[in-house]
C-alpha cells in the first residue's frame, strides 16, 4: 500500500473534495472543547487537539437512535405492528480519530457482533465507516493506552493513520478500505524514505511520552467472587455522585436502554445510551434492585471493565486508556488507582 | 441481516384470568404471519420479549410447551408499565413477540433422571411448560419419576388450577400442591410452605434433578432442604429474573459477573451461581 | 492554605479520638491538578489526607443525606448554607453534625485557567497569598486568584459559614458593591424569542448525564421526575425539548433552596453554565420573598410554607 504526503491545506482540500462520496467527520473546536463535526465547505477543522471531549463512538452508536416505528391509529390496517425505521448507511469517514478511540471500537465490537447475535445497526455502520486515525505526538499525562494494548500510534482498528509532521501529514493506509479512501482523495504525493523515517522516529519517541499506566497482569487470575467482596469498594465509591459522565464519555461503554415514545398516533422505539451508574439501570418492575446501592454500581463499572470483560473475552481489559474518565470525573475517581487496587488485591 | 430486536406481530387469541386477585392473566398469542411460528422454535425454560407498541417490551417466560402447536402462552403479573397495559388489552388486539430467548432447562441432562419440580407463586410458568412437555406420550419415557411441589399463599393464587387437578389424577406424575394457609373446608391438598412440603414429600435425591422457580424467599429456604436431601448443587437448577431490555446479551444490564441472565441464562445451576458474584 | 489544613486536621483528629464524631467528611488531594476528591475518614491516623485549597468545589453536603452516624464535616459559606437546608428539610439532624467552619476565599475556575494557558496540559498547580502558579511541560504561569474565581464565587456574598461548631480561621471580609445578578438582568432584558434561543443554545451540548443534578445537594429525591416511568414526564432520548424540560424543571425544584454553590456547573462535563437557570430563581426568591436559602435554621423555604394571612390573593 502506498503511503502519501499531504500538506495540511491539501489534506483538508482533498477531504472537502470527497465529501460527496463520504460523510466526513473532523475535529472542530467549539468553545472549550473539540468535537467531531460533519465536514461542510465552511468547516474549519482543528487537528491541534489532545482528544475530543466526547468519544466518537456516537458516530457508530448514536446516543439516541430510532430503531422502529409504528402507528397506533386503529384505522391503519397495520396498527401496532412494529417496523424497522429506514436508515441509510452511507459511507462515512472519521478523520482524526485518536488510536485509543479506534481501539475502543474494537473492544466494543465483540459485544455488538458476536457469534450468536449481530446488532444490525452497529455492524452495518461500522462496516460503512472508515477510521482515519491521527497518531498522538503529545500524549497527555492521563493517557495510559500503552498499558492496555494500544499506543499513541497503534494501528489497531484503524483503516488509515496520519502522522503529523508539522506542516505535512504522512498518510498511511492500513486496510484495503483505507487505501480505497486515500485513492479517492486523489491528491498528495508519494512519501519518500526521509519522511517515513521521520514519522517512525516521532512515533517511537511519543511512545515514551506515555508516562501513565494501569496494572492489569494479575486480573485474569483473581477469583471473581473474592474480588467482588474486596474491602476497598466502599472507599472507592464514597465520592461517587452516580452521574453518567464516566460512562457517557467512555469510548468503551456500550450499555443502552430501549424506550417507546409516542406523539399523537405515531410512535417510535428508540434506544438511548444508558449508564450502570443509574439505579434505574437494574430496577425491576417488582421494586427489587440487585444494585440499589451506589457502591454496588461503582463496583459493577470497574468489575465489568477490568474483570468480567477480561474473563469473558480473554482479550485484555475493556479500556483503551483514553483517560477521559480520569480527566472529567467531577469527584476524581481514578480508574488507574482502582485498577491497582484490583490487580494487587490478595485475599 | 436478521434484526434480533424486531418483534413478530401476534394477535391476542384468548385472555384467561388466573388468580382471584386478578393480578395474573394468561395470554394466548397467535402469530399473524404463520411462517413466523416456525422461526419461533423454542424449548421449555426459554422466554420471550413481549412488545406493546407505545409502551415497550417485557421479558416473560414461555408458559406453553412446544408440544402445543399453533399458539404461545404467557402468564403475566400486573406489575410495571408494560404489564399494566397488557392487562387492559383485549382479545383480538395486536402486539409483538421477540424470541425465543435465553437458554432452557438442561433437557439433555434431565433425560433418564427423576425430575423434581418445585415452584412457588406465579413463578410456575416455564415449569408448566416443562410439565406439559414431559408428560407428552413420546417424551414421557425419556424421564423417570416426575414429582411436582407447587405452592401459593392461598388456593385462589395457584396458577393453572384446571390443569393441576388433571395432573393430580394421573399416575405418571406425583403432584404435591400446597398453600401457605386456607380457610376452605373443601381444600383437599397440602397446607404448608413449599420448603416444608418438599422436605416431607421428596424423599430421595438419587438420580434426580430439581428445577426450582419461585420468589427469592422460597428459593432461600428450599435450597438447604435440597442440599440436605443430597442434591449436589450441579443438579439444583434455578431460573432467574432480572431487569432486561435487549434480551440478547447486548444492552448490558442483566449481568451477574460475566454472565448475562438473558443470554447465558435465565437457567443456571446452583453450582454455576456459587461461582458468580451474589448480585441478583 | 496550609494554616487552614493544619487546623482542619487537628480538629478532625480530636473529634475522632474523643469519639465526638464517627466519621469526618472532607476533601483529599486529587490525582490530577485542580480536582479534589471528597473523602470519608474513620481512622484518626488518616486525617493527614484532609486538605483545603481552591479546588474543593464539589458540595460535601451531598454526602450527608440519610447518614446515621455522628459526622464531622468541613463547610465554607455555601456548603454551610446547604447544611442548613438539609437540616430544615429533615435530611440530617443538627445534633449529628460537628461543623468545621471555613472562611472561604473562593474556588478557582479550572476551565478559565485552561483557557488562559491555551488548552495546554496543566501538570501542577500551586497557590499562595492570593496567587497561583500553573506548570505544564514547557510553560509556567502565575495568576491572581481573584481573576480566576468560579463565576459563582466571584459574586458570593456569604463566604463565611452561617452555622458551625468551630472555625478554622477569622471570617473573611464580605465584598461590597457586588451585584450578584448582573447576568440574570441581562437575560431578563432579552425578548422572549431571544431568551428561547439563548437557552436552546445553552443546553444544546447536554448529554443528559445528570452530573449537574447529581452534584447538587438539593437533588436528593429517591426518584427524580426525569427517571419516573409511570407516568413518564420526560422522554429519555436527547430530544432538545426533553433536555430543556429537564433543565427548567430541575431549576424550579431548586427555587428558594439553591445556595449558588456552583457544584452543578463545575461537574458538567460539557461546560454548560447551568447556573443561569437556578440564579434567575434565586433572584426571584429574593425579589418576591426577600429570601436567600440556607441562612436560618428556623425558617422553611418560601415555596415550602403556606400561610393563611398571605397577602397574595391567590391563597383565598
Amino acid at each position: 500500500m502506498v503511503t502519501k504526503i499531504f500538506t495540511k491545506e491539501e489534506w483538508v482540500r482533498a477531504l472537502k473534495g470527497a465529501k460527496d462520496d463520504y460523510r466526513i467527520y473532523l475535529p472542530v473546536k467549539h468553545k472549550d472543547f473539540h468535537a467531531f463535526e460533519l465536514l461542510s465547505d465552511e468547516t474549519a477543522p482543528d487537528f491541534e487537539f489532545q482528544n475530543t471531549r466526547l468519544s466518537p463512538k456516537s458516530l457508530i452508536f448514536p446516543q439516541s437512535e430510532r430503531m422502529f416505528e409504528y402507528s397506533l391509529d386503529e384505522k391503519d390496517g397495520e396498527a401496532h405492528i412494529v417496523k424497522e425505521t429506514p436508515k441509510d448507511f452511507y459511507p462515512q469517514a472519521v478523520v482524526g480519530i485518536r488510536p485509543c478511540d479506534a481501539h475502543a471500537l474494537q473492544l466494543v465490537n465483540v459485544n455488538f457482533d458476536n457469534p450468536q447475535y449481530k446488532d444490525p445497526w452497529w455492524v452495518k455502520r461500522l462496516e460503512s465507516t472508515i477510521l482515519v486515525g491521527l497518531g498522538c505526538n503529545e500524549p497527555c499525562s492521563t493517557c495510559f493506552c500503552t498499558s492496555v494494548g494500544g499506543g499513541p500510534f497503534s494501528e489497531r482498528g484503524l483503516d488509515v493513520i496520519l502522522h503529523d509532521l508539522e506542516d505535512v501529514f504522512l498518510v498511511k493506509p492500513i486496510t484495503q478500505k483505507g487505501e480505497t479512501f486515500i485513492n479517492k482523495l486523489g491528491q498528495g504525493r508519494m512519501a519518500d524514505d526521509t519522511l517515513s523515517d521521520k514519522a517512525e522516529a516521532k512515533a517511537r519517541s511519543s511512545l515514551e511520552k506515555v508516562t501513565s499506566s494501569i496494572p492489569t497482569g494479575k486480573l485474569r487470575d483473581k477469583v471473581v467472587t473474592e474480588l467482588f467482596e474486596a474491602p476497598f469498594w466502599e472507599e472507592v465509591a464514597f465520592a461517587c455522585i452516580n452521574c453518567g459522565t464516566c460512562t457517557y464519555l467512555c469510548p468503551t461503554c456500550w450499555c443502552f436502554d430501549i424506550q417507546d415514545e409516542v406523539l399523537g398516533k405515531e410512535g417510535d422505539r428508540i434506544r438511548n445510551w444508558d449508564s450502570c451508574m443509574s439505579p434505574l439501570f437494574t430496577l425491576e418492575g417488582s421494586g427489587h434492585n440487585p444494585r440499589s446501592e451506589k457502591c454496588q454500581r461503582v463496583r459493577q463499572r470497574f468489575m465489568h471493565k477490568l474483570k468480567y470483560y477480561v474473563d469473558k473475552y480473554e482479550d485484555g481489559v475493556q479500556c483503551s486508556g483514553c483517560g477521559r474518565c480520569v480527566r472529567y470525573c467531577p469527584v476524581n475517581i481514578d480508574i488507574r488507582h482502582v485498577a491497582k487496587l484490583m490487580n494487587d488485591f490478595a485475599q | 441481516m436478521e434484526n434480533p430486536y424486531l418483534p413478530y406481530p401476534v394477535r391476542i387469541d384468548e385472555i384467561t384470568t388466573e388468580t382471584e386477585d386478578k393480578n395474573l392473566k394468561t395470554f394466548k398469542l397467535v402469530f399473524i404471519n404463520p411462517e413466523d411460528e416456525e422461526k419461533f422454535s423454542y424449548i421449555p425454560g426459554q422466554f420471550a420479549e413481549l412488545s406493546v407498541a407505545g409502551k415497550g417490551e417485557v421479558p416473560i417466560g414461555i408458559a406453553s410447551s412446544p408440544t402445543e402447536k399453533g399458539y404461545l402462552k404467557f402468564t403475566i403479573n400486573r406489575v410495571g408499565l408494560v404489564t399494566k397495559h397488557l392487562h387492559n388489552m383485549k382479545e383480538g388486539d395486536v402486539m409483538g413477540i421477540r424470541g425465543p430467548l435465553g437458554n432452557s432447562y438442561p433437557w439433555d441432562e434431565m433425560e433418564g433422571k427423576n425430575v423434581v419440580i418445585i415452584g412457588g407463586g406465579f413463578a410456575f410458568t416455564t415449569l408448566r411448560s416443562s410439565i406439559v412437555y414431559m408428560i407428552q406420550p413420546e417424551n414421557r419415557k425419556k424421564f423417570k419419576d416426575i414429582s411436582v411441589v407447587y405452592g401459593a399463599r392461598t388456593p385462589g393464587l395457584l396458577l393453572y388450577r384446571y390443569e393441576l387437578d388433571q395432573w393430580e389424577q394421573r399416575d405418571d406424575i406425583k403432584m404435591h400442591i400446597t398453600v401457605d394457609g386456607t380457610d376452605d373446608p373443601d381444600w383437599k391438598y397440602n397446607v404448608g410452605f413449599v420448603p416444608t412440603v418438599t422436605e416431607q414429600k421428596i424423599t430421595s435425591a438419587e438420580n434426580a434433578i430439581a428445577l426450582v422457580c419461585g420468589p427469592p424467599i422460597m428459593i432461600k429456604f428450599t435450597q438447604p432442604v435440597l442440599e440436605k436431601l443430597g442434591f449436589p448443587s450441579e443438579r439444583i437448577i434455578l431460573s432467574l429474573e432480572m431487569r432486561m431490555k435487549c434480551g440478547i446479551g447486548i444492552c448490558g444490564r442483566c449481568n451477574i459477573g460475566d454472565q448475562y441472565v438473558c443470554k447465558d441464562g435465565p437457567v443456571f445451576s446452583l453450582a454455576q451461581l456459587k461461582e458468580l458474584p451474589n448480585e441478583y | 492554605m496550609p494554616e487552614y489544613e493544619t487546623k482542619i486536621r487537628e480538629i478532625a483528629k480530636g473529634l475522632l479520638e474523643d469519639g465526638k464524631a464517627d466519621v469526618i467528611i472532607g476533601y483529599k488531594k486529587g490525582s490530577i491538578p485542580m480536582v479534589n476528591e471528597p473523602v470519608l475518614i474513620r481512622d484518626p491516623n488518616n486525617v493527614e489526607n484532609l486538605i483545603w485549597d481552591s479546588h474543593c468545589a464539589l458540595n460535601l453536603c451531598n454526602y450527608l443525606t440519610g447518614r446515621k452516624e455522628r459526622i464531622g464535616i468541613i463547610a465554607n459559606g455555601c456548603n454551610s448554607r446547604n447544611i442548613v437546608t438539609h437540616i430544615v428539610e429533615n435530611q440530617i439532624k443538627r445534633e449529628q453534625l460537628y461543623i468545621i467552619g471555613i472562611p472561604c476565599t473562593g474556588m478557582i475556575d479550572h476551565r478559565a485557567v485552561k483557557r488562559a494557558v491555551n488548552d495546554r496540559e496543566i501538570l501542577a498547580v500551586e497557590e499562595s497569598e492570593g496567587r497561583f502558579t500553573v506548570r505544564g511541560k514547557d510553560f509556567e504561569k502565575t495568576f491572581e486568584k481573584k481573576d480566576f474565581l468560579q463565576t459563582n464565587c466571584a459574586v458570593c456574598l456569604h463566604p463565611n459559614p452561617v452555622v458551625y461548631d468551630e472555625m478554622v480561621g477569622e471570617n473573611v471580609k464580605i465584598p461590597e458593591g457586588i451585584n450578584p445578578f448582573k447576568d440574570v438582568e441581562e437575560i431578563e432584558r432579552m425578548s422572549a424569542r431571544e431568551k428561547w434561543s439563548f437557552f436552546a443554545d445553552l443546553v444544546s451540548p447536554c448529554i443528559r448525564c445528570y452530573a449537574c443534578r447529581n452534584a447538587c445537594p438539593l437533588c436528593y429525591c429517591p426518584t427524580c421526575f426525569v427517571d419516573e416511568s409511570d407516568p413518564q414526564w420526560v422522554g429519555k432520548s436527547i430530544d432538545p425539548t426533553d433536555t430543556m424540560t429537564f433543565h427548567f424543571l430541575r431549576a424550579y425544584h431548586c427555587a428558594g433552596r439553591c445556595t449558588d454553590c456552583g457544584a452543578c456547573e463545575r461537574a458538567c462535563p460539557v461546560g454548560i453554565p447551568v447556573r443561569h437557570f437556578t440564579k434567575k430563581l434565586n433572584k426571584d426568591a429574593l425579589d418576591l420573598f426577600s429570601w436567600e436559602a440556607g441562612l436560618s435554621l428556623d425558617q422553611r423555604p418560601p415555596l415550602d410554607v403556606y400561610r393563611v394571612d398571605d397577602y397574595n390573593d391567590f391563597v383565598e
